[in-house]
């Protein structure tokens, strides 16, 4: 692994709020020999929405947990709003947290839920009631206070989760995959109300998934997670538009990735040669006659190339299967010896493309990235 | 479990090939049960037994009212002997139970925690005295005891008892807390509670029935636990067993009887506690 020296995407555009969380090269190792968490860096920005995605094992939940006191960083320091938080226990931290399983207190009422935090906090009676009713209204759950967690819908506990981490009124709160065990229609739901919720309130949010829909549908800025490390963060359009690596542009959306050698270098574009072809890319960050690169090139960013010339880009490919799938046409070809998908919106029929036939295929050289190799595969 | 037993014949009863087997198999269970529970029950109208034998009379056989007095309960109630004993048993077992579930219940959540170093061990070590022989750890105890002066008092009484009746409450509550979602506590503490508000308003409660359940086997075995004390204990520690004891190799007084359906009545008064209890809780959840 010598990607040590890489930029790694992780130094973001000038931050446009203050920081609140800082994560400064921070390691994490449970046995000191797998690196968990790898020299990690990462700033939230107050009142940001922020979502920290990649696969299992990525090492995304247990930033959350060291942000939660729960773990300690083996190296490194988190700061929460300037102040180095490595000695201070979670229960002085202040930070609302919703629980991958939600977590409420079952043999406590949803009323008696909502007010833990707040007589541990010493206020008193007429307040906690007051803050609780504001919290359940807030999640519209009005009503609900003498219910017990038992007696709620997956939803229903997931808000009072929600209304439980908020109603102390922090200003950081984490959730961990708050919406896995929820069905499709719930969790899309329940992603518009988290999103409400936290405009309304103003809070930093910072948010686990390893669902990249629910990460785009969601966050301001995304985090993605492979191995331990930050390959990228930015906001969702510009991971879509502007992966830095092969491994963001795989797991963002779909991508083809064509391994090639740069043949010539012209100020921000590059020949690059795949197999027998030569493919005119846009270069993300410099690279030498020579390198290895991965071209990245997005299926809907393909097309037929029905005048010659319509793409800086054109090749005739044998169609080695296609799918009809409504809305568009996938078509399975391949391009320099590699696998590659072209989507073609069905807005003209076919186009007359048929399986085992020859096309005329093309894409632009600003929608084709050359990207440096990971030093993990694609996932 | 008789109730079990009820629903599997209702379950089946409607296929008429099967009931004589079924039949079969509760006629079984009954005579498992009576053959359990009549030297028990039959001592209950013993106890209203007018003369001082410890055999039906033909006056108690014909339902002679006669024949059946509450002159063994009365003679109990006025005993002093029985008195201190009485005494003795709810103090000694009471405060042994109280260290057995206070000791055991911290000793299971240390042992419920990945992170304690030599488990195995520990929890051997913790339960071993329920696999020692009684006589055994007695005869130990009361050598280590009376170095240490605590032979014939009470308070040597209750550590012996305490540690008789710990395995217990280690058992109960290791088996409720392996149920036990340690996301709560770590909820209760990001939501702002120390270790002893975390234990009480959440773990505890929702650990209760292992630890009530544990408490009753402690309180259970200190009270007729007769070995020990007939080790350790002195004239002034004499417990309900022990005076029984007394009773039957010094007196041979119908007494005990009585003494012995008292015990009956209190023991089936805590089992339907404990069903109450977990009925209570079940209900919650």
């Amino acid at each position: 692994m010598s990607a040590q020296t890489e930029p790694s995407g992780q130094e973001e555009d000038a931050p446009d709020a203050p920081a609140y969380v800082e994560f400064d090269s921070v390691d994490k190792s449970y046995d000191g020999v797998t690196q968990i968490v790898r020299d990690l860096h990462l700033t939230v920005r107050e009142g940001e929405f922020l979502t920290l995605l990649g696969p299992s094992g990525s090492g995304k939940t247990t930033c959350l947990m060291m942000l939660a006191g729960f773990e300690m960083p083996s190296a490194g320091a988190i700061r929460i709003a300037g102040q180095r938080v490595d000695a201070v226990p979670p229960r002085k931290r202040n930070i609302g947290m919703v629980f991958q399983n939600y977590a409420l207190f079952p043999h406590m009422t949803v009323g008696d839920n909502l007010a833990f935090p707040l007589e541990v906090r010493g206020l008193d009676k007429a307040a906690v009631a007051e803050r609780v009713d504001r919290a359940l209204q807030l999640v519209r759950l009005e009503g609900f206070e003498d219910r017990r967690p038992g007696q709620l819908s997956g939803g229903q506990q997931q808000r009072v989760a929600i209304a439980r981490a908020l109603v102390f009124e922090p200003r950081l709160v984490l959730m961990d995959e708050p919406l896995g065990a929820l069905d499709r229609r719930l969790r899309e739901e329940m992603q518009f109300e988290i999103r409400r919720i936290q405009r309304t309130l103003g809070v930093t949010v910072v948010y686990v998934t390893h669902d990249q829909q629910e990460a785009m549908a969601m966050s301001d800025r995304v985090a993605v997670f492979n191995a331990g490390r930050i390959e990228q963060v930015a906001s969702p359009e510009v991971l879509y538009e502007e992966p830095q690596r092969p491994f963001v542009a795989s797991f963002i959306g779909d991508n083809n990735l064509l391994r090639g050698r740069v043949a010539r270098v012209e100020g921000d574009t590059c020949d690059v040669t795949v197999g027998d072809l030569t493919i005119n890319a846009f270069m993300v960050a410099p690279h030498a006659v020579g390198a290895e690169v991965v071209l990245a090139v997005r299926p809907e960013r393909t097309g037929l190339a029905g005048d010659p010339g319509m793409y800086t880009n054109e090749f005739d490919v044998a169609v080695r299967d296609l799918a009809f799938l409504g809305d568009h046409l996938r078509v399975l070809t391949d391009v320099g010896g590699q696998a590659f998908v072209v989507k073609i919106p069905n807005i003209v029929g076919h186009g007359g493309v048929l399986a085992g036939e020859r096309v005329r295929i093309g894409w632009a050289t600003l929608d084709c990235r050359a990207l440096r190799p990971g030093d993990q595969a694609a996932a | 479990m008789p109730f079990a037993i009820g629903r599997g014949f209702a379950a089946v009863s409607a296929r008429p090939g099967r009931a004589a087997g079924h039949y079969l198999h509760v006629a079984f269970c009954v005579a498992v049960f009576v053959f359990l529970i009549a030297p028990i029950l039959v001592v209950v109208p013993l106890s209203f037994n007018a003369e001082p034998y410890f055999t039906f009379t033909e006056g108690m056989l014909r339902f002679d009212a006669d024949a059946y007095s509450l002159r063994w309960y009365n003679q109990v109630a006025t005993s002093e002997a029985w008195l201190r004993a009485l005494g003795n048993s709810f103090l000694i077992g009471g405060c042994a139970t109280a260290l057995a579930t206070g000791l055991g219940t911290l000793a299971a959540l240390g042992l419920s925690n990945p992170a304690m170093p030599a488990r195995p061990l520990v929890m051997g070590l913790l339960i071993s005295p329920m696999v020692t022989p009684v006589i055994i750890s007695a005869a130990g105890m009361f050598f280590f005891y009376s170095s240490l002066g605590l032979a014939q008092t009470h308070v040597g009484l209750i550590l012996a008892h305490a540690a008789l009746g710990t395995p217990f409450v280690v058992i109960t509550v290791t088996a409720t807390l392996t149920g036990f979602d340690t996301n709560l506590t770590r909820a209760a503490a990001n939501l702002g509670a120390g270790p002893w508000r975390s234990f009480r308003r959440v773990q505890l409660p929702l650990i209760a029935p292992g630890v009530v359940s544990g408490a009753l086997f402690a309180f259970a075995t200190s009270f007729d636990e007769v070995v020990t004390v007939l080790f350790m204990g002195g004239l002034e520690q004499r417990t309900i067993p022990r005076e029984m004891w007394a009773g039957i190799r010094e007196q041979i007084s119908p007494a005990i009887l009585a003494v012995a359906t008292l015990l009956i009545a209190f023991a089936v008064s805590l089992m339907l506690v404990v069903e109450w209890l977990r009925r209570r809780g079940a209900a919650r959840t």
